[in-house]
């Protein structure tokens, strides 16, 4: 079994491990032992800001430092990072167009027991409409480091979302190809469905393709670990042979990738499409793989998905 | 402050005035009430307070500022095109769908603005952002801005207050416009903000009330606030509405209008403008 570790722990120690090589700051908002920028502070105090139970500040005054050429971390959990500093993310730092990076953790509904005021499945949605923002989510403790530091290059703002549930590594592979943003990493061929998958769901399209290699169903996957900009290219090419896809992400359905997949197939390639995520609906109380099997967050619900979507090709 | 020089920056203060009042009037919108209610003080600052130099806009070690109330775009830019940012004449295309001067200050398409604000409550927060990445890099840069009266019924401007306190920003100054209006009535009526002064004391900071107008009482507080170690300071500038232009003055209809032509030559004329010379802005070009 591969080593487990949640990506925001895997984000506290890459910025731990990144700190010497790029004189970035990190700010939180009295969250930092959970997001794990704790590890950050501890090795680098004076590099740390901890901005109190003030989101909204906190993200403008990130964009502040940014604007005198010092990159700003901004973490807190992905519901107070989009959502309640939401119009801040917007105004202080994307309009200007400013170098912050905004590290959100606890995202979707492996959360857990805090339940539905703490499981953010909208921040897909609220990021990505957002003009010149990228988004990334990474699928395991590998991606999430090469994510941190391709944040870290890259120029402009940049929404990271991480996990608060240990994954296994599935992208440390010698035959992955090199994390790129806006490049999407193919991890499995297949010739029947292609299951695009993003964040801790790519794990599950990995397991969901082996069941369907069993039932004689060959599955290409795809871990779409940016969301925007979108990896169109390998999406059309992809979709074009198989002929049916199916999106996995642990967020709404409306909004986030499947959104993203159906835009940009409808208008380059019309095929089939079967989104898995949560239903349009609020999260709730409850131990993680309970939570999971509730809202068919699970590589079965994805089997079946990929075989609605293959039944419906023409 | 000598007499002299006192007398240059009144004209200046005036010329930015009837800046105010050609971008707005050539818009036909704007929000001329609380621009020329800041136009001494941004006059000051650009003038005699703070390092800048136009033909550099974003050297590293510059003073910074942020006009939390963005909205009064007009003085800003007014005041920079004094300053020799960018020309006078540009002044015309306020608001224009070919003209970089955007209705709120947008920093990445005019030279001279630190930051993009607007939204209120957001810039005090990005100025504390700027001081505090100054002080962490070993900078002796400043940080300026000036927020609304009103807008200070954000919460954010009160997390921001908390802020700059907590790390000891003594490298921010915030001045607060009390002109004592707001869109829908005075300050009181509305949602009352006051007493600022008491206010941000609570939260930690370095006070200072003065007359917006008087530049004598702007120096010596922008002079004690370079003095005050260890905590940020707060000057409440008392200010009128509209100040200059007779019939906007205390007016609160004037916060978000153009004048019309007629009112337009009465603004003119009031910022002291000859006939001959308010009759020139309406001679048509070929």
């Amino acid at each position: 079994m591969a080593d487990k570790i949640a990506t925001r722990e895997a984000y506290g120690k890459a910025l731990v491990a990144l700190a010497d090589k790029y004189p970035f700051v990190v700010l939180d908002a009295d969250l930092s032992q959970a997001t794990k920028t704790c590890l950050f502070a501890k090795e680098h105090p004076d590099r740390f800001f901890d901005c109190g139970i003030a989101e909204g500040n906190m993200m403008s005054v990130a964009a502040g430092i940014a604007s005198t050429g010092t990159i700003p971390f901004v973490s807190s959990f992905a519901m107070f990072a989009a959502g309640r500093a939401f119009e801040q993310v917007r105004n202080s730092v994307a309009y200007p167009h400013l170098n912050v990076k905004i590290g959100a953790t606890h995202a979707g509904i492996t959360v857990g027991e805090d339940g539905a005021t703490h499981q953010c499945c909208e921040d897909f949605a609220l990021m990505r409409v957002i003009p010149g923002m990228t988004v990334i989510c990474p699928a395991d403790g590998p991606e999430t480091y090469l994510a941190v530091e391709a944040a870290l290059k890259w120029e402009g703002p940049v929404y990271l979302r991480f996990g608060r549930y240990a994954v296994p590594e599935v992208t440390a592979g010698d035959n992955v190809a090199p994390f790129e943003i806006g490049k999407g990493r193919l991890l499995r061929e297949g010739s029947d469905v292609t299951i695009v998958a993003i964040g801790y769901m790519v794990h599950l399209a990995l397991e969901a393709a082996e069941q369907l290699a069993s039932e004689g169903v060959s599955a290409e996957v795809i871990d779409m670990h940016t969301l925007k900009p979108l990896d169109a290219e390998l999406l059309l090419q992809s979709a074009g042979k198989t002929g049916a896809v199916v999106t996995a992400e642990e967020h709404n359905i409306i909004g986030g990738l499947g959104s993203a997949v159906c835009e940009a197939l409808a208008e380059n390639c019309p095929v089939p499409v079967e989104r898995v995520g949560v239903r349009d609906t609020f999260g709730r109380s409850g131990k993680v793989p309970q939570l999971l099997e509730y809202y068919g967050l699970t590589s079965s619900e994805i089997v079946s998905r990929a075989k609605s979507a293959i039944a419906r090709k023409k | 402050m000598n007499q002299s020089e006192k007398k240059t920056l009144a004209e200046t203060a005036n010329r930015v005035r009837i800046g105010i009042l050609d971008g707005v009037y050539n818009a036909g919108c704007g929000h001329p009430g609380g621009s020329l209610s800041i136009a001494e003080l941004l006059t000051y600052l650009y003038f005699k307070e703070m390092k800048v130099d136009p033909a550099n806009p974003k050297a590293t070690d510059r003073d910074r500022f942020v006009l939390s109330k963005g909205h009064t775009a007009p003085a800003l830019y007014a005041t920079l095109a004094e300053r020799g940012f960018f020309p006078v004449e540009e002044l015309k295309t306020l608001r224009k769908i070919d003209s970089r001067l955007q209705g709120h200050p947008d920093m990445k398409g005019i030279p001279g603005v630190d930051m993009s604000t607007g939204s209120l409550g957001l810039g005090i927060s990005a100025a504390c952002g700027m001081a505090l990445a100054g002080k962490t890099a070993g900078k002796d840069y400043r940080v300026y801005t000036i927020l609304g009266d009103g807008e200070s019924e954000e919460g954010q401007v009160w997390e921001a207050a908390m802020f700059a306190s907590h790390y000891h920003l003594d490298n921010l100054v915030a001045i607060v416009d009390w002109n004592g209006l707001q869109i829908d009535g005075t300050i009181e009526e509305v949602m009352n903000p006051t007493p600022h002064n008491l206010k941000f004391a609570a939260f930690g900071w370095n006070v200072i009330s003065i007359d917006a107008h008087d530049f004598d009482q702007i120096e010596a507080a922008f002079t004690a606030a370079r003095g005050v170690k260890g905590k940020p300071t707060a000057i409440i500038a008392k200010s009128i509405k509209g100040k200059g232009v007779s019939y906007m003055e205390n007016a609160v209809q004037w916060h978000g209008a153009a004048p019309k032509e007629d009112l337009y030559r009465v603004g003119l004329a009031d910022l002291g403008l000859t006939p001959e010379e308010i009759e020139g802005r309406f001679v048509k070009n070929g």
